[in-house]
């Protein structure tokens, strides 16, 4: 089933009627977001790597400015699925995906889907954290760059707001032109978090950011998510049960490639409607 | 519990670390003998006209050939260093992971690196001295060398990529960059440090090349007017006065100079194995 | 920036909603004496309204703490907190019960003249609502000795209960037509005795919220 058929049936996109206009503002400015638009939408996605069946039969509306965490013991899928949204699986060799994604309306597996700006409104930040070595100025100023801004003023204000907004500033503000290899790891994982916004997405994926970390740097990007989802849309991947509560909205849990449930966070945790999920988050689960 | 070594153990465990010892003191003993022959024979006969600029039979100057060696080492990494990195990019960031054509350039790298050296000679002379018509030259040198350091190259440099974390190629896609912004401004400047440990040994190798390039690039003892010109490496003009009779001596005080090239050249080249340790991330 | 802004937010509107309750308890114990001693049947429906609020807070403050069990897994002094809210307002609103008992009974007393001029009963009253305030004022300032303090308080309210009781046996013992009458005061003043209790119950668990032992575990 194509989209224009999937759409005369039901507005599943939520997007609004005239999409004659959207199509043609597609055109002029590429993928380029509305700000109040920016919603993931998922629709019968199958993803196999090989002969593995790593997702299946995915369906997922992901809310703006929410939080919304996959958990799932390791291997079910949830990593997959996260990477869909960026597109990172087109990395993997034999990895092939078939189904609707949809961000903001947008099919991002159009054909003329220009994945290096669907990365840019994507960000992601992942389990290790992995600051380039450069400095950390560079680390910051490295998307925009990519996306072609080079006037050292510009470069700057992007740089102090990335920081800021990562709650690093006060702490680099001094040695911006030193390595970021000399960060520690909660500080360099902020460094990572700092490079993604720096690039202005619209959508925040983070891969397990903590699972690397000592509790006081897991709080400290604990408390940022939060603060953070008032302007992105975030979706993190998490093996941590009370992190999933502390910092989402939404939970939706993963076995074997499937969502089993996907629900508002305190129902999840206060009333599983399925057994798999229950024993999941009690910890009996197998 | 009875924790106590059992004397068998006990008894093993000296001889193993005698034979140990034994062993690690004969290599040094080597190794100590032959630079101290090469010392006491060659640093009394380090006279001022060993350096004169001009080559006489008189003098038997190794300047010209020490001049020339830094000309058929810059000449040939010019050759070589792009060669290698780029097909080392192909096949560590481009070439799809397990395919054929892969496998095949690793073969044919593995092979040329275990072939003599006077092969390559034997070739060189063939190919670019007869059949290209370069002579006995610099260039003709030049080339065969680049051959037979290129695996060299490849393979160091290839390790020098696939040592940059998967997490920065990852990190700079997840930006947007596109495939050749991922290569050549994070891959690469992260691979520098491994890329010209390869290069510095690939130096060695040259300096201390003789076989291939005494049937390729000759054994002229003056610098050369041009890239056609014949000339003679340290290493091979050690070789021409050892062949003498009268020079056994020079040839001594020349050895000790090309001793002390390849120290130097192996100390840097360790220096910067260690910059590349301690730079990178755990 | 704020180590767990969002629990610390929480917390702070349990405690809020606690204190609306608490005000809510001291209007609702004042309305039903005043409309006792003024004979206000008006002022009497009042408390039920104040009754029904003290409910949906109860409620309220039940959801959020339970919430924050859920969704924070506090532990330690954080844990000890929520819990103690989700048991004081039991307490609570077992008071906003009385209260609307007591409400209940001053609209049974017909055109009836009182046996005796209301003396200790106000008195009784105002002190349980002394009692509510300090309990979750202790709550909200971790102030031990002011939860600690409520025992003593309450022997208090004991003694003009059991001075209460003396003067309705008297009565009846004079003339057993006052029985009815004698009733209906006896248990408005062991409601207030009760709320008096309730309110120790909320210092017991401020105690365990600041010091981890609940008082009648030693």
């Amino acid at each position: 089933m194509n989209m224009t058929e999937l759409k005369d049936k039901v507005d599943l996109w939520g997007t609004d009627n005239n999409s004659k206009t959207r199509t043609s503002e597609r055109v002029a400015v590429d993928i380029s977001y509305r700000a109040h638009d920016y919603n993931l939408a998922v629709r019968d996605c199958n993803l196999y790597y090989s002969d593995f069946q790593a997702l299946k039969n995915v369906n997922m509306d992901i809310a703006q400015q929410e939080v919304t965490a996959f958990i799932g013991p390791s291997g079910c899928g949830k990593s997959t699925f996260l990477r869909i949204f960026n597109r990172m699986n087109d990395l993997i060799e034999g990895c092939r995906i078939s189904g609707d994604i949809h961000i903001g309306g947008q099919d991002i597996y159009a054909k003329d889907t220009d994945v290096s700006l669907l990365r840019k409104n994507v960000g992601m930040v992942f389990q290790k954290p992995n600051p380039f070595p450069m400095s950390i100025y560079d680390n910051i100023a490295y998307a925009p760059r990519t996306f072609g801004i080079k006037k050292r003023g510009e470069l700057d204000v992007i740089v102090e707001r990335s920081l800021k907004q990562a709650g690093l500033w006060e702490e680099t503000k001094d040695r911006l032109k030193k390595s970021a290899l000399g960060l520690s790891g909660g500080q360099q994982q902020r460094l990572c978090i700092a490079r993604a916004l720096a690039a202005e997405p619209k959508v925040l994926l983070m891969d397990e950011p903590t699972s690397a970390l000592d509790p006081i740097s897991t709080g400290i990007i604990e408390d940022l998510i939060s603060e953070l989802k008032a302007q992105y849309t975030i979706i993190i991947v998490t093996h941590n049960m009370q992190q999933a509560t502390r910092v989402s909205d939404k939970t939706a849990f993963f076995l074997l490639g499937e969502v089993v449930e996907y629900n508002k966070t305190i129902e999840i945790f206060s009333k599983p409607k399925d057994k798999r999920t229950e024993n999941y988050i009690t910890g009996r689960f197998g | 519990m009875d924790i106590k070594k059992s004397n068998r153990k006990r008894h093993l465990d000296t001889l193993l670390t005698a034979t140990t010892w034994t062993f690690a003191v004969l290599t040094l003993t080597a190794l100590m003998f032959i630079v101290g022959h090469i010392l006491i024979n060659g640093v009394p006969h380090l006279t001022p006209s060993l350096f004169e600029m001009r080559w006489t039979t008189e003098n038997v100057s190794m300047m010209p050939s020490i001049l020339s060696t830094a000309m058929m080492v810059v000449i040939t990494l010019c050759l070589v260093v792009p060669l290698g990195m780029f097909t080392s990019i192909y096949l560590v960031e481009y070439a799809k992971k397990g395919s054929r054509y892969v496998k095949v350039i690793r073969q044919a790298t593995e092979i040329l690196a275990g072939i003599p050296s006077i092969v390559y000679g034997l070739f060189g002379s063939l190919f670019f001295v007869n059949f290209m018509g370069l002579g006995l030259s610099l260039i003709a040198g030049a080339l065969t060398l680049s051959i037979m350091v290129l695996p060299l190259v490849i393979r160091t440099t290839e390790e020098a990529l696939k040592s940059v974390s998967d997490g920065f190629r990852e990190g700079a896609f997840a930006l947007g960059s596109g495939k050749l912004r991922v290569v050549f401004r994070i891959v690469l400047p992260s691979a520098v440090p491994g890329i010209l440990a390869g290069v510095i040994l690939a130096t060695g190798r040259i300096v201390g090349e003789t076989a291939a390039l005494i049937f390729t690039a000759g054994t002229a003892p003056n610098i050369p007017q041009n890239l056609y010109g014949s000339v003679r490496t340290l290493a091979v003009h050690m070789w021409s006065l050892s062949g003498e009779a009268f020079h056994t001596n020079e040839a001594y005080a020349t050895a000790v100079v090309l001793l002390l090239i390849v120290l130097i050249i192996n100390t840097v080249a360790a220096a910067i194995a260690k910059a590349l340790n301690s730079g990178r991330i755990k | 920036m704020i180590r767990r802004a969002r629990y610390e937010q929480e917390l702070r509107d349990i405690s809020d909603k606690l204190v609306l309750m608490c005000r809510h308890i001291e209007v609702a114990i004042e309305k039903c004496i005043k409309a006792l001693v003024e004979r206000d049947a008006d002022l009497a429906q009042e408390v039920y309204e104040e009754h029904n609020l003290i409910d949906k807070l109860e409620r309220e403050i039940e959801h959020a703490c339970m919430r924050l069990l859920v969704m924070e897994q506090p532990v330690a002094g954080d844990f000890r907190e929520v819990s103690a809210a989700m048991k004081m307002i039991t307490d609570l609103e077992r008071i906003g019960d009385q209260a609307w008992d007591i409400a209940e009974i001053t609209t049974q007393f017909g055109d009836a003249e009182y046996l005796k001029k209301l003396e200790h009963i106000p008195q009784m009253a105002i002190i349980v609502i002394q009692m509510v305030k300090s309990g979750v004022q202790a709550y909200i300032n971790r102030d031990l000795d002011l939860a600690r303090s409520l025992d003593a308080i309450d022997d208090k309210v004991d003694d003009l209960f059991n001075i209460v009781m003396a003067d309705i046996i008297a009565l009846v013992k004079i003339d057993p037509d006052n029985a009815e009458q004698a009733i209906m005061l006896m248990m408005i003043t062991k409601y207030l005795e009760r709320i008096g209790d309730h309110a120790v119950n909320v210092g017991e668990w401020v105690e365990y919220a600041i010091t981890g032992v609940h008082p009648k575990e030693e």
